[in-house]
């Protein structure tokens, strides 16, 4: 039997904007396997940002059932969301998002920091640092990175403390076609090698097409998969 | 891991920052300073009277310990009076006219002030010649750009500098004390008089002896004298230092306020992504914490290097006026009202940061 990482039953978030109370999710089901990756896409409004910001613990669900690697969401308090978000999720943004600041192997550490893992990299993280191009990058600040290598950074920083799921907001957004192909290769490698669960939120349909399933929304609803012929 | 991202985050905004450690460096300097110049001034007001020599001051029992007298209360007949009681070697009557503070004027006998206070050392020229002769410390000559053969106009009069002595004896502005009595309208008057005691164990039944024959005067042993130069006898001077710490506080509070506000507001992706990536408020309020104390601490020890800095200007510009001393047990103070107004100037905005959305932050532009 598949082993299950995300399982959602009439998953429902209602949001209050002044007086007005806006439906986001409408009754979700949606199952994603360990290992899986899956592309969610969809128009603007269709809810999968917000499904995006629940599965991250950024936001908690109004009704319904979301299990994240076997953990109830709904059932979670802020501080246990939080706790979520140190080890159980890792997140890549469309504006890669990188401490300015810092460089880009503190941007990684500063994730393990808080994550409250301390010591060297183990030896799986430094074979993916190389594999991801960024060994000779790593003491250089953002500003001094190309949006690809800054994705790379950000790629590296989801996935140092080794989630259960990653979680990929429009990651090519901001890239030129080169990079976005970078990009998603090194995800869908990402997949094939580690067997890293990603769900990946894409307005792009190549972008999408990198996933093993594809999963459409539209006005707080998963669209009904078209029957094979 | 944490330190290195609040460094970073003050070396990215270096005007910022460099304002802020200014900002609490004044505040700290302010404080040093009025408490250096208020134990600078009393503790050279206190050598002052100690460098007069005597053993026992006789004065009247109205009369202030001040830097300056500014009446003449006793009679000049005392002197010779006193000069004759057990044990008492050498009396000299002093009358000291009060000009701009902190400065006075000393009417004196210079052949008996100059023996009991082990001589007065001249730097340069010599004693008194004329009438109108006048006899600075090196401090009031320095200020004034003073020299042997000056004209120095007090008392709507001119005087001539005749001599430049060593401070630290009696006063900074020395005339003939019968010219001072005749300028001032005060004929046969003093303002006290420096009792000398033959033996240092003879003092206390010298003052009790005399306090007992002229219960009308006030009669103290010169330590006694010594101790009213002391912040803490002048509860006036508490008050003061108390107002100026809390400004100083002030100050910092509203510079580390806006400082950290701003950075709150600058930084409100970069608190979404560290939330993103499960800092907890707590981690947040920290990193601010640290960044804030970070400033208090900087700007305490620049302010420390500072209060140098404003006594070397005071020592080079009124060094007859103001006298300031660098007072180290002030210094962990100093870092505390430093502290003080840069916490409390984190406590809202951090606040702020710790409540912040972690989605509405990182759609923050």
């Amino acid at each position: 039997m598949t082993e299950q990482m995300v399982e959602i039953k009439g998953l429902t978030k209602l949001y209050r904007q002044g007086d007005v109370e806006v439906s986001a999710l409408r009754g979700v089901d949606l199952q994603i396997a360990k290992g899986e990756f899956v592309a969610i896409v969809g128009p603007s409004g269709s809810g999968k940002s917000t499904l995006f910001n629940i599965l991250g613990g950024l936001t908690p669900p109004t009704a319904g059932t979301v299990r994240l690697a076997g953990r109830d969401l709904l059932a979670l308090s802020e501080g246990e969301r939080t706790n979520l978000r140190k080890k159980t999720v890792g997140f890549v943004f469309q504006k890669y998002n990188l401490l300015p600041t810092l460089t880009a192997k503190e941007n990684i550490d500063i994730a393990r920091y808080i994550a409250g893992v301390n010591g060297e990299t183990d030896a799986q993280f430094q074979e993916t640092l190389k594999f991801l191009g960024l060994s000779s990058r790593l003491n250089h600040k953002p500003r001094a990175m190309s949006g690809g290598e800054q994705q790379r950074v950000a790629i590296a920083r989801a996935i140092v403390n080794h989630p259960a799921l990653l979680l990929a907001d429009e990651p090519t957004g901001n890239l030129d076609t080169e990079n976005s192909s970078l990009v998603l290769d090194l995800l869908r490698d990402l997949n094939r090698r580690l067997h890293q669960t990603i769900v990946m939120i894409t307005h792009n349909p190549e972008a999408a097409a990198y996933a093993d399933r594809i999963v459409h929304m539209r006005d707080g609803r998963i669209e009904p998969q078209p029957a094979l012929l | 891991m944490v330190n290195q991202l609040v460094i970073e985050n003050l070396k990215h905004r270096p005007v910022r920052t460099g304002l802020s450690i200014l900002a609490i460096a004044f505040s700290v300097t302010l404080v040093l300073t009025i408490v250096g110049l208020s134990d600078g001034m009393l503790e050279e007001s206190r050598d002052r009277a100690r460098g007069a020599g005597a053993d026992i001051v006789f004065r009247s029992p109205t009369a202030s310990f001040g830097t300056g007298g500014g009446s003449a209360p006793l009679n000049q007949k005392l002197v010779p009076f006193l000069e004759t009681q057990p044990h008492i070697t050498m009396a000299a009557g002093v009358l000291i006219h009060s000009l701009q503070f902190p400065n006075s004027l000393h009417g004196i006998d210079l052949e008996r002030s100059s023996r009991m206070a082990g001589g007065l050392r001249f730097i340069d020229g010599g004693p008194f010649q004329q009438e109108s002769d006048i006899i600075v410390d090196e401090y009031y000559a320095r200020e004034k750009k003073l020299k042997v053969g000056s004209k120095v106009a007090l008392l709507n009069r001119d005087w001539t500098v005749r001599g430049i002595v060593e401070s630290g004896k009696l006063g900074r502005m020395f005339v003939q004390l019968p010219v001072l009595q005749d300028l001032t309208s005060n004929p046969g008057r003093i303002t006290q008089i420096y009792l000398k005691v033959d033996q240092p164990s003879n003092i206390a039944a010298v003052v009790a002896d005399l306090k007992a024959k002229q219960p009308d005067y006030g009669v103290n042993t010169m330590e006694e004298v010594l101790s009213f130069f002391s912040a803490d006898k002048i509860p006036q001077l508490g008050i003061f230092i108390n107002v100026i710490v809390g400004i100083s506080v002030a100050i910092g509070f509203v510079f580390v306020f806006l400082s950290m506000y701003t950075a709150v507001l600058e930084r409100t992706r970069e608190i979404g992504i560290l939330k993103a990536l499960g800092a907890s408020p707590g981690f947040i309020v920290g990193i601010l914490l640290r960044e804030s104390l970070l400033l208090a601490f900087l700007g305490a020890i620049t302010g420390i290097a500072f209060s140098f800095g404003t006594r070397y200007l005071f020592l080079a510009m009124i060094p007859a006026s103001m006298q300031q001393k660098i007072s180290p047990e002030w210094w962990p103070k100093a870092l505390l009202i430093a502290m003080a107004g840069a916490l409390l100037g984190t406590l809202y905005p951090g606040l702020k940061a710790a409540k912040q959305d972690a989605i509405e932050a990182l759609s923050y532009d």
